[in-house]
């Protein structure tokens, strides 16, 4: 157990300093405050010109959705770019609990996704005069965790996916922009035609938009339960099945001597 | 003639080559689509019905936007990755028209972007596809995209001097289809971002295309299209020799 606990907390640490490839400075301010920053911005000067929904619809919306920027494309990096620097036969050749291996990776990342998301809330506030009660303020926190701990299992899925693909960062790009339109980010989901709202529906970030928006509009932890417990459900659903998925592609690739070729 | 055929011939392969390229199927076809797509259902939802062929247009542009910015900011450095950069630099022509072609070319692969807009639009939105001047729109197109390939060289020569030019590539898209009202019209931002507007060549090439295709004044958006691709390709001839000196004297060609 103590193993297990040590390969999570000190091989996630490593995998996210080794594999996390906006780790300097630089990087990281460009890619994970800039562009998250100018994406709410433009989201909600577009809604200000479209009309029809109050700015804290955007702000909360993207605020929330741009923590998939260490979900989505963290968590590939962490799990594929094992392949792509080669360091995955090693990895896989040593006797680690795989759990604690594969959910380590999520950790650093989910903490990574909240600071993305309240850097997102406090711009907004700073900006775009973003206000909500202070006493909300623990309740969207939750929400937030929640949220991106469910985003971060969809890209637990995806980056398994990288363990057999040729180009998962493509996939990676589409999921990013797909969650955009499929979860309610900046359109209301019940508006979408009957089929995206059922995908947007299966989809983490749906429900925990919804219930952040709640919360800032007024509503308690309460009233919001159904969301976020439906939110979380949908995470550990992600999560068990990229966990197999990862699995099942480790026996493959040993059966098949594939897990390092192209 | 030569140089017809250098600028023509390295136009035509890396048009080629970045088609092959999944990354640039997804920037210059799939998010301008998705971009689309939630405009129009902003719009929808907000009755700006009349806003769709707007909507499209400005998705569009985004998407030549955005393929410049990755393909002209990264150019030298994925010369250096594939080891093609001494060689192209060594040719007896100046590195300069070997360049341009390239970036050029990610502008033009932007076009992309505007017909998949259009035809989604049409096929899932219903957008009416009537230009009111068919022939201004013809001409708009090719100038926008070529004022951007122009502004492409710009970015080629100056992204290169940083080892993480693609963190300014990360950063850029967003501020400047916002900057350059290509969906959002300047009027709603702040009033200094307008100052800023009128040095980018997307702020023109959106107002001659979208001008061509709604109505209105279009030569004034060529125009300037034209007079800041001159400046682009000035600067860009100046940084680029600026480069080409400093990375022979420190000897920092190859490296990353």
């Amino acid at each position: 157990m103590t193993a297990a606990l040590r390969v999570f907390f000190v091989g996630g640490r490593l995998s996210y300093r080794a594999l996390f490839n906006w780790i300097s400075p630089v990087m990281y301010v460009t890619t994970m405050l800039g562009s998250p920053l100018f994406q709410i911005l433009f989201f909600t000067y577009l809604g200000r010109f479209a009309g029809g929904r109050d700015d804290d619809f955007f702000i909360v919306g993207n605020a929330v959705q741009v923590s998939a920027m260490a979900g989505i494309y963290g968590m590939v990096m962490g799990i594929a770019n094992e392949r792509q620097f080669g360091t995955l036969s090693p990895l896989l050749a040593t006797p680690a609990n795989r759990l604690a291996v594969f959910t380590g990776r999520a950790l650093p990342n989910i903490v990574n996704g909240i600071a993305v998301s309240t850097f997102g809330f406090a711009a907004s506030w700073l900006l775009l005069d973003f206000d909500p009660d202070p006493r909300s303020l623990p309740s969207l926190g939750l929400v937030l965790i929640v949220t991106v701990a469910a985003c971060t299992a969809l890209g637990m899925l995806i980056g398994s996916i990288g363990l057999r693909a040729r180009d998962v960062f493509f996939a990676a790009n589409l999921v990013y922009f797909l969650l955009l339109l499929f979860c309610g980010v900046n359109i209301d989901v019940g508006s979408l035609p009957g089929w995206m709202e059922a995908i947007g529906r299966a989809l983490p970030l749906t429900h925990g938009i919804e219930a952040a928006r709640r919360i800032v509009a007024g509503a308690s932890l309460g009233d919001v339960a159904g969301l976020v417990a439906t939110e979380a459900l949908i995470g550990v659903g992600y999560g068990v099945a990229a966990y197999a998925l990862f699995r099942a592609l480790e026996i493959e690739g040993r059966r098949r001597a594939s897990l390092e070729t192209f | 003639m030569r140089m017809a055929r250098i600028l023509w011939v390295g136009w035509l392969f890396h048009l080629k080559n970045l088609t092959n390229s999944l990354f640039f199927v997804l920037i210059s076809v799939l998010q301008p689509v998705i971009f689309a797509s939630i405009a129009f259902f902003m719009f929808e939802r907000a009755n700006r019905g009349g806003g769709l062929l707007y909507a499209a247009l400005g998705a569009g542009l985004m998407g030549i936007w955005s393929s410049t910015l990755f393909g002209s900011g990264g150019a030298i450095q994925w010369m250096r990755w594939q080891g093609t950069l001494e060689v192209a630099i060594a040719a007896p022509v100046r590195f300069l028209w070997v360049l341009l072609p390239l970036t050029v070319s990610t502008a033009t692969i932007g076009l992309y972007s505007i017909v998949a807009t259009l035809l989604w639009g049409r096929l899932c939105f219903g957008v009416p596809l009537a230009l009111e001047h068919p022939a201004l729109f013809a001409l708009a197109l090719p100038v926008t995209v070529v004022s951007l390939g122009l502004l492409g060289l710009v970015l080629a020569s100056t992204f290169v001097l940083y080892r993480q030019a693609s963190a300014f590539s990360n950063l850029l898209e967003y501020p400047v289809w916002l900057a350059t009202g290509l969906l959002v019209p300047l009027s709603l931002l702040p009033g200094w971002v307008e100052w800023l507007s009128w040095v980018l060549a997307p702020t023109w090439g959106m107002e001659a295309v979208r001008n061509a295709a709604l109505g209105g004044e279009v030569w004034q958006g060529i125009g300037m299209c034209i007079l800041l691709g001159a400046v682009y390709l000035a600067l860009g001839s100046l940084f680029m020799q600026n480069f080409e000196r400093r990375a022979r004297q420190h000897a920092t060609l190859a490296l990353t």
